[in-house]
């Protein structure tokens, strides 16, 4: 039997009930959001359920919604099952204020530096994780360049003048 | 006894005995891998662990590509790969067209199938030769840095560029394919594979190659989806997952070819899939180009879909038909507004699986747009992969992996 | 419609005879078993033709690098057929591609571990002033932390146009004084950079 959205979605809301919610399907790829303190236990079960076994993860990224409150930032996963060439996005998403996340290490070793990414650019703090430091941006930076409140370019800099592009 | 007293050496107050040594590879290493950096310990050769650190070149595209408009992002998608520009460039330009409901002609895919195709040989080419320079084999990588160079000359017959080629638009081409482009074409297609056949001689059945190459940096088929590698890595270990098969774009489906799959994972099978793989490149450059040449007339003319709210009227109507001056406007200022949703799309790049995450907000850039990089995901696994073996196959292995630094830090 | 061909219409044939080309010896007076020239003119002329450069390739102008090295545009026939990665046994610090802000220290050291005489050549529109990464974390121009001697737009520059900037190299080579680095304006040059 082909895995259709239809039978993800029914499947989840079996198992989780109202801990999983927000299922839309945009452009063939179902998506649905999860609540915090379960997303160790979604995508476990999503990994182990015979006749779901989404086993390979494709990216994890965030996702900053400043006007959100409460919500501010988002952590989205791509999973993929690759036997039955299905894909599926689920989301979940922490306050500015505790983003504390669990670890998908565990699971997946390719987690590891995906997580590093996020909370290099969000602050995300994923708790568990075994290296958790910057990995892209200098060490000493104090600040999380990727939420919308801070500017693109580096304000220290002197050769260029904002007033020309337009930014002053 | 610790080993300095057994030897009457008396070391300064403080020090600590250890018994490996540790070495820093790069990030300035000799042989333009790219920079990334790597702390080794090693005892005497063999390599007990090593940590890495990335981002030597993190030039923020996520975050500057929330400042411009779809197809200002294209030069940035450029210098991820930027060994196989047009596929990264192409990848996007397939995100957009589907999160917009664009749908390009026939002729317009088989083009681009040519051009990601020719990008693709170009990275194998590299990524090989390079291999065989850090065994010590310097002649191959010079031999067929000339037939790149062919490569390049079809680039620069159709974009302008050579490396950075920022080629093709939201729905097709910005040109028609000149004459001289299929000329230069053609050429490429009879004088390449009699290359492609000489560097294989040289190096596929060589004692010296095999003996450096076999055995080293392997990974077993689990471990490897575990760690998210897609691309030839994967397919070396034994895993025959290709986006260009699984979700067709761009008219792959219409194709014949194999996928090259390997067994162990280990240097030497990453070296023959990606050989293997120019030759089914070859091929579809082939079958491609006869099913260009069979569009006759009018058909033979269209190289871009008609989406005037994206793809830039021709210089006579802006000047003549009032549409066609707004369209310009609009487009050249910025102005045009995406709908609101998000997609994920990804394209069988050099490396493997590109992933573009596109997140809009119905404004006129990006609210978020995040690249699934798989140079980035299957670097993770290099101290798993050269634990316990010597340094140089560790560097032999850096160089098979296809490190690409753009693609890496982004 | 193919594009009418307007430059090098009548192509010279090359023939052996112009396939060795000696090099101009600078001006000076000669007689019967002797040369007089100035020193510096001599010693410009011995280094400039063989110029051991450090390529110090980053991203993407470095790919245009090794197409210059390669033989279609062959950088060995200016003298640079050996190119080096020891800092310490360089001339000519190529630097190609984009410097982030993590990688500046990096390229400094690296500066600092060369032996006077040196001179920096910045290819790529990144390495002169931070090309189209106006970001937080790219370094605009490595004349931020390096003194520079040619700067090579484009991004990335044709392999014509590192040669030609490679030229331009050779030139300040050729003229440089012999007490160039000993004098007040080098030393303060370095100065401004915290170099000593």
């Amino acid at each position: 039997m082909a895995l259709t959205n239809q039978y993800i979605q029914e499947k989840l809301q079996e198992k989780f009930g109202d801990l999983v919610s927000n299922f839309e399907e945009s452009y063939g790829l179902l998506s649905f959001e999860a609540t915090v303190a379960n997303n160790l236990k979604v995508l476990q079960f999503l990994y182990d359920e015979p006749s779901l076994q989404f086993q390979f993860l494709t990216d994890i990224c965030g996702v900053n919604f400043p006007d959100d409150a409460g919500r501010e930032i988002s952590v989205v996963y791509h999973l993929h099952n690759l036997a039955e060439n299905v894909r599926i996005r689920f989301k979940i998403f922490v306050p500015v204020a505790a983003p504390d996340v669990f670890t998908a290490c565990n699971l997946f070793s390719s987690a590891n530096w995906m997580e590093r990414e996020t909370y290099d650019f969000y602050g995300v703090n994923f708790v568990g994780h075994p290296n958790l430091k910057r990995i892209l941006n200098v060490d000493e930076m104090d600040y999380f360049p990727l939420r919308k409140e801070y500017p693109l370019e580096d304000q220290t800099r002197i050769d260029k003048d904002d007033e020309m592009f337009g930014r002053g | 006894m610790l080993a300095h007293q057994q030897q009457h050496i008396t070391l300064p107050e403080g020090s600590i005995e250890k018994q490996t040594t540790t070495l820093n590879v790069g990030p300035t290493h000799p042989a333009t891998h790219g920079v990334f950096q790597n702390i080794m310990e090693l005892d005497g050769e063999r390599i007990v662990s090593t940590e890495q650190t990335v981002g030597y070149i993190h030039r923020a595209f996520e975050k500057l590509a929330e400042r411009r408009p779809l197809y200002q992002i294209t030069p940035i998608t450029d210098r991820l790969n930027y060994c196989s520009s047009p596929i990264n460039n192409m990848g996007w330009h397939l995100t957009c067209e589907k999160f917009l409901g664009v749908q390009t002609p026939k002729r317009v895919d088989y083009l681009r199938v040519i051009i990601m195709e020719l990008a693709r040989i170009s990275d194998h080419l590299i990524c090989n030769s390079i291999v065989g320079v850090d065994t010590g084999a310097y002649t191959g990588f010079l031999y067929v840095m000339q037939y790149r160079e062919l490569i390049y000359e079809i680039y620069e017959e159709v974009c302008g560029s050579r490396l950075t080629t920022n080629i093709g638009r939201i729905g097709g081409f910005e040109r028609n394919f000149t004459n001289t482009a299929f000329e230069k074409l053609e050429k490429f297609l009879k004088e390449y594979p009699k290359v492609l056949k000489e560097f294989e001689n040289l190096f596929a059945r060589n004692r010296i190659f095999m003996e450096r190459t076999i055995g080293g940096g392997a990974i077993s088929a689990e471990r490897a989806l575990n760690y998210g590698f897609t691309g030839p890595n994967l397919r070396a270990a034994g895993v025959d997952y290709d986006v260009r098969v699984h979700q067709p774009y761009s008219s792959y489906q219409d194709f014949d070819f194999t996928i090259p799959v390997g067994k162990t994972g280990d240097n030497y099978d990453r070296f023959l899939v990606r050989n293997q793989e120019m030759w089914q490149s070859l091929s579809i450059i082939e079958q491609a180009y006869k099913k260009v040449q069979e569009f006759k007339g009018t058909d033979a003319e269209i190289f871009h879909a008609d989406v005037p709210e994206y793809y830039l009227p021709k210089k006579e109507d802006v000047y003549t038909k009032m549409e066609s001056l707004i369209w310009h406007f609009k487009i050249v200022m910025g102005e045009v507004e995406m709908p609101k949703g998000e997609i994920y799309n990804a394209v069988e790049g050099g490396n493997g699986e590109l992933g573009f995450y596109l997140v809009s907000d119905g404004g006129r850039t990006p609210f978020r747009l995040h690249f699934r990089r798989p140079c980035f995901i299957y670097y993770q696994a290099y101290p798993e992969l050269i634990t316990g073996g010597m340094l140089s196959d560790a560097i032999v292995t850096m160089s098979s992996l296809n490190l690409i630094a753009g693609e890496l830090d982004a | 419609m193919a594009r009418p061909v307007r430059f090098n219409t009548t192509p010279i044939l090359a023939t052996t005879a112009d396939a060795v080309g000696a090099v101009e010896a600078p001006p000076g007076f000669t007689g019967e078993g002797f040369f007089t020239t100035q020193l510096s003119s001599v010693v410009g002329l011995a280094r400039k033709n063989s110029i051991w450069p450090l390529p110090f390739a980053t991203s993407c102008c470095g790919i245009e690098f090794m197409a210059t090295m390669g033989s279609h545009y062959d950088l060995s026939r200016f003298g640079s057929e050996r190119v080096g990665f020891s800092p310490r046994q360089c001339d000519l610090l190529m630097v190609m591609g984009t410097i982030a802000k993590k990688m500046g220290p990096v390229l400094r050291q690296v500066y600092l571990q060369m032996a006077e005489p040196r001179w920096v050549i910045a290819i790529g529109a990144c390495a002169s002033s931070g090309g189209i990464f106006d970001t937080y974390s790219v370094l605009q121009g490595i004349d931020q932390v390096i003194p520079v001697d040619v700067y090579v737009p484009g991004c990335p520059p044709r392999p014509e146009a590192i040669l030609d900037g490679f030229m331009k190299i050779q030139d300040l080579v050729g003229e440089e004084s012999i007490r160039r680095r000993h004098s007040e304006q080098y030393k303060s040059l370095l100065n401004s950079y915290g170099i000593q």
